[in-house]
């Protein structure tokens, strides 16, 4: 089995979030990036199916030098070799089109993406490039198993959850769940010092439209302060919640 | 040019999300002068929608479509579109509308914008105000195709009534064996309990509730109040909650009316989770927890002395209140 690991290079989650150039873009000073949560859990089982049933795994990034060193480390986790498409990924249908061209042309069979991203939560990509691809989807994936070419998936739903069963070729939105958060991977000395022998091929974008386009930037408008309530009036507490904020 | 939505029903039932999404719409078709189509998969009763302005109901009834196939659904609602001329197709922000809308964006050649909060910035260019950076920030994207879809965000445009008589019409999509190459095996659905994606109000519990043997206090409170239960990661982590309840920023987001938070210092990912509940309420001994800095409202006091006496306490307000 063939598997591709879409992987986006997001602020870690605790950076603050600044904008910069008259708030038209993303301010990445100071900022560590790391690889997309959601993208991580599916890069952990496709490295199980690897060491389990033999499979290869590429990862997959579009973005500019910068995203290099996030995908060395999906090398040094385990990945088998690494593309950079080197494109500005401003827009989730430009994105998937890029991505759905190394699917292609590559005959991956299991292409596997975080059902969002953690910058700016599109949650559009994977569902696009199944469209593009004309291949079965199942978004936010919380397991995955494959026999053959008979995949069984389970995703969450409001309220529970739903087991489907397809075919390979498949493409997957995942999240948490996938693999446990204590089953991540962390980058050992010898995965980094092989990750460094590994295969990172760069490919030039194909041409394809930018349907939408992030203009401006805002951060929300400063929180009034708290008001505090004694734990011994938890009446004004019910009062307020009643005839101020309305929500009981 | 008439606006589609897709008005989803669960087991018949419409979503309130589905009210939302007609109101959001109903407003933009009065600014540009044109109507509002609702298309309803195996809805039951489709009236309640003429509440919120909807001007047409395209009603699919196909037992091929009972149980959700987001290719099918998806296929189904793309033909709808393209048969009422639709510039603009509004989806909610549910697990199932979510998978469906990328789907529906390629089959139209659409830009495609999700997690907006706000009607249309402006319509020519076509800009809306969406959320990004897990609730940190806002950002205006302009959608330059012919055909927009749009995402609306839980709880951020709220219902608007309109009364209107929408002419129904019975919508008979072409659906092929592709559609339904996914199979559904099983689903395993929590019943009689608010799932935090509908509930207007989540009770959350954090590590300050010292142990899962506690959690009685905050499912207490939350049943006073109708409300559904989550937990913070570390919650989650430790496996005294099940990982479905995990709220944050790698759980599930919550966009609630109210959000009380017992016993959670509010860890910036947590904050980022939940931020887009309207009014947020925090409990915990230590005065210095960051979530008191993007609360509401703040006790600071043990859980386990205030919390059952709130429970209580709103256990009269309720009964003298309804």
């Amino acid at each position: 089995m063939k598997i591709l690991v879409c992987i986006s290079h997001v602020p870690d989650t605790t950076s603050k979030i600044n904008f910069t150039n008259g708030d038209s873009e993303f301010d990445t000073n100071g900022v560590q990036f790391v690889i997309n949560p959601n993208d991580e859990f599916g890069l952990t089982r496709a490295i199980w199916f690897k060491e389990q049933q033999g499979a290869s795994v590429t990862v997959v990034n579009v973005g500019g030098a910068d995203a290099e060193a996030t995908l060395r480390k999906a090398l040094a986790i385990g990945a088998d070799e690494a593309i950079r498409i080197n494109a500005n990924p401003t827009d989730g249908f430009y994105v998937a089109k890029q991505l759905a061209e190394v699917a292609k042309n590559g005959g991956y069979d299991l292409i596997i993406a975080g059902k969002e991203s953690l910058d700016y939560n599109g949650g559009m990509v994977p569902g696009m490039l199944a469209a593009q691809l004309g291949y079965d989807f199942v978004n936010s994936c919380i397991k995955l198993d494959v026999e053959g070419s008979d995949a069984k998936a389970v995703r969450e739903i409001d309220g529970g959850k739903e087991t489907l069963s397809t075919k390979l070729p498949l493409v997957i939105g995942g999240q948490k769940g996938l693999v446990e958060e204590k089953d991540l991977k962390i980058p050992n000395m010898r995965g980094i010092m092989m990750a460094r022998q590994k295969q990172l091929t760069v490919l030039e974008p194909v041409a394809a439209n930018n349907n939408t386009q992030a203009v401006k930037f805002e951060k929300p408008a400063p929180k009034s302060a708290v008001k505090l309530i004694s734990p011994d009036n938890l009446d004004e507490l019910i009062n307020l919640l009643h005839n101020e904020a309305k929500v009981i | 040019m008439s606006i589609l939505i897709y008005a989803e029903s669960v087991e018949g039932k419409f979503k309130k999300t589905a009210f939302e999404l007609a109101s959001y719409a109903k407003k933009i078709a009065a600014e540009t002068g044109t109507t509002v189509t609702a298309l309803t998969i195996n809805a039951a009763d489709t009236s309640a929608l003429g509440n919120y302005g909807v001007d047409k109901i395209l009603t699919v009834n196909a037992d091929k479509l009972k149980a959700f196939n987001a290719k099918a659904y998806a296929d189904a609602i793309k033909q709808a579109a393209q048969k009422e001329g639709s510039k603009i197709v509004l989806f909610s922000s549910t697990t199932d509308s979510l998978y469906t809308a990328p789907l529906v964006a390629v089959g139209l050649d659409a830009g495609y914008a999700s997690n907006v909060v706000a009607l249309p910035e402006s319509l020519s260019p076509f800009r809306v105000k969406r959320t990004a950076f897990s609730n940190k920030a806002f950002n205006i994207t302009e959608i330059s195709t012919d055909v927009k879809v749009l995402a609306i965000g839980k709880n951020s445009f709220g219902l608007i009534e309109s009364a209107s008589s929408p002419a129904v019409e019975e919508f008979s999509p072409s659906l092929n064996d592709n559609d339904f190459t996914i199979k559904v095996e099983n689903v395993e659905k929590v019943t009689g309990k608010v799932t935090i994606a509908d509930a207007e109000i989540v009770v959350s519990g954090g590590r300050g509730l010292k142990g899962p043997e506690n959690w009685g206090l905050v499912e207490d409170l939350a049943a006073v109040l109708g409300a559904a239960t989550a937990c913070s990661k570390p919650v989650s982590d430790l496996g005294w909650r099940p990982h479905s309840e995990h709220v944050g920023q790698t759980g599930k987001p919550v966009a609630s009316n109210l959000y009380i938070a017992i016993g959670i210092s509010g860890a910036i990912q947590h904050i980022a989770g939940i931020n887009a509940s309207k009014v947020k309420v925090v409990i915990n001994t230590d005065a210095e927890a960051p979530f008191f800095k993007v609360a509401d409202y703040g006790i600071v006091g043990d859980a386990f002395e205030v919390v059952p006496k709130l429970t209580e306490k709103l256990k009269e307000f309720k009964a003298n209140n309804s």
